[in-house]
């Protein structure tokens, strides 16, 4: 470093502002479509139709509140916020479960059973939606809530163990064999001393889980009522009923991504840690 | 004895998620290849009729159209996907002020379902863009890009790109960054250009990085369904129905549950084989560390 000459500094620097200048170009680009949508939500409709580049003259929270009550905003919050924390939960307890079992049961039948859950990643659900739906009709109709729950820990325990998996292989098992001289139980060895040692995997876990319930529109199309609908079902159905109402329609939209957004922006170091390590493996 | 222990050690731990995994997926999958053999009709079924179902699958016109549409996204969206995520990912790794808010803007999309991206592009093509265009007189977008099937192909994919590239932007920057400093310093010391050092030592060194995201892209085209129902509905006259969309439409619209789930099968197929084909020729290209 010490002896880069002084035209190859000036071009490095160079270089890295022009690098710089597309890097904003794009993330103007990335974000506008959203800014777009923020600042049409608080035009009413003609002025629109007029220019939709133009920051709104008369500011006005009508369309906010058309949508709030129009889209049942916070029902659909609260469905969402109940069925994604219940089943990213649920995933946590169960697949930690089995990949500590898994990884510390060494047998023909442990081996064949990862293998399957691993190549059964690669099955889109696509494949088996329209016997899904013949089959779980009745308990379906029963619960849909409950339903739902249960079939997103069906359909996400095969990732979720695979990431538990790869951590609890590189714990040694010294922990295990010391705590059960000491007369500890396999169910307080997971509990006590292996469960709480898995926190990074349980954050990646989580968020990957989370992104995926939270977001998931096919199933919850299938399987959900419109009192027990989550919120990108509410939105759907919201923009095709008012599409022609831009501002209301904008205000919906607005209403969709703040949550997400504003978790993300709290919470930003751990998603891309979570994603980069869960995406690895 | 030990296999006492092992038995106890299955219930408490292994039972209850095996039995969820195979009650909501091994089951209905299995029951969906056996159905395609049989005159099903989404609720029972008389008898068996061997490969017919598939005969009248791939005798569908628009079927055969589905798929070319399917192919031709999936090949598109792949390779776009992934150089404008690695250009993405290349600008973030520049030692440059501002490089992690621009990660985080680069990310946004990627945080919001499909369904509700679709709209907001639905918004921008259909009214937003026309009327843009009107004042300043462009020509391209005074015509929705919806209308048309093919410039509807490229909305498609431009929200597609827009969506996922963050996400593997991340896969990339991981990969990029895992490149010890030492190995860059050699190749600098002896005089590599930064295209060159790009080409010949990072590229191989993250080999991994792209078999990843190449194998998640691939997935996902196939997979996609959100975007093309919320944008384009699949229409102008179901043009632009990808094979996730097709196949919801004959089975749950149409009522053809027993082509609908043949499709099905086929769609399970080809994603299979595509993916395992990718994986390996991806996985030879490598480079053992």
């Amino acid at each position: 470093m010490a002896k880069m000459t002084f035209t190859a500094k000036a071009r490095t620097s160079t270089a890295r502002t022009i690098v710089w200048v597309i890097g904003l170009i794009v993330s103007v680009a990335y974000v506008l479509p959203f800014v777009l949508v923020l600042i049409n939500s608080f035009k009413p409709k003609m002025e629109i139709l007029d220019n939709p580049l133009s920051l709104p003259v008369e500011f006005t929270w009508d369309n906010f509140n058309q949508a709030l009550q129009k889209m049942e905003f916070f029902r659909s919050l609260t469905n969402s916020i109940l069925i994604t924390t219940l089943s990213v939960g649920s995933l946590i307890l169960i697949s930690s479960m089995l990949a500590f079992y898994l990884s510390r049961t060494k047998n023909k039948f442990t081996k064949v059973t990862f293998l399957i859950l691993v190549s059964s990643m690669i099955v889109p659900f696509q494949a088996l939606m329209i016997p899904f739906m013949a089959i779980f009709a009745p308990f379906v109709s029963l619960n849909n809530q409950a339903a739902l729950i249960f079939f997103y820990m069906g359909f996400g325990v095969a990732l979720s163990t695979f990431l538990y998996h790869g951590f609890i292989s590189n714990i040694p098992t010294e922990l295990d064999e010391a705590a059960a001289l000491d007369g500890a139980s396999d169910f307080t060895i997971f509990w006590k001393i292996i469960f709480p040692m898995l926190k990074p995997v349980t954050a990646t876990v989580a968020i990957i889980n989370a992104l995926w319930i939270w977001n998931d529109f096919l199933l919850p199309v299938l399987v959900l009522t419109p009192e027990t609908q989550t919120l990108p079902l509410s939105t759907y159905l919201f923009y095709g009923a008012y599409a022609t109402e831009y501002g209301q329609a904008m205000a919906g939209l607005v209403l969709a991504v703040l949550p997400i957004i504003t978790f993300y922006l709290i919470l930003q170091r751990q998603f891309i840690s979570g994603i980069s390590s869960g995406a690895v493996k | 004895m030990r296999f006492t222990k092992n038995l106890k050690k299955f219930l408490m731990f292994g039972a209850l998620p095996l039995s969820i995994f195979f009650v909501v997926l091994v089951v209905p999958f299995s029951q969906g290849i056996y159905l395609t053999f049989t005159d099903w009709n989404g609720f029972d079924f008389n008898k068996f009729v061997g490969f017919d179902n598939y005969v009248k699958s791939f005798q569908d016109e628009t079927f055969w159209s589905t798929l070319q549409f399917t192919g031709a996204f999936v090949v598109v969206s792949l390779v776009l996907i992934n150089v404008v995520a690695f250009g993405l990912a290349l600008i973030v790794t520049t030692k440059l002020r501002s490089a992690n808010i621009f990660r985080t803007f680069f990310f946004i999309p990627n945080l919001i379902g499909g369904v509700v991206l679709g709209v907001i592009w639905q918004f921008i093509f259909n009214s937003a863009l026309p009327s843009i265009s009107y004042m300043y007189e462009w020509p391209i977008f005074q015509d929705s890009w919806l209308n048309e099937t093919d410039t509807a192909f490229w909305a498609l994919i431009i929200v597609t790109v827009w969506q996922q590239s963050g996400y593997m932007m991340i896969i990339y920057i991981t990969g990029l960054i895992s490149i010890e400093p030492d190995v860059l310093e050699a190749a600098r010391i002896d005089g590599a250009s930064a295209l060159r050092t790009l080409l010949s030592v990072k590229i191989p060194l993250m080999a991994q990085a792209f078999t990843i995201s190449l194998f998640l892209t691939l997935r996902g085209g196939f997979m996609a369904y959100d975007v093309n129902l919320a944008l384009t509905g699949g229409g102008p006259y179901r043009s632009t129905e990808l094979i996730s969309m097709h196949i919801f439409q004959d089975a749950f619209r149409l009522g053809n549950f027993d082509t609908g789930q043949s499709k099905a099968v086929i769609m399970f197929i080809l994603v299979a084989v595509a993916a395992l084909v990718q994986v390996s020729v991806s996985k030879r290209m490598e480079v053992q560390r």
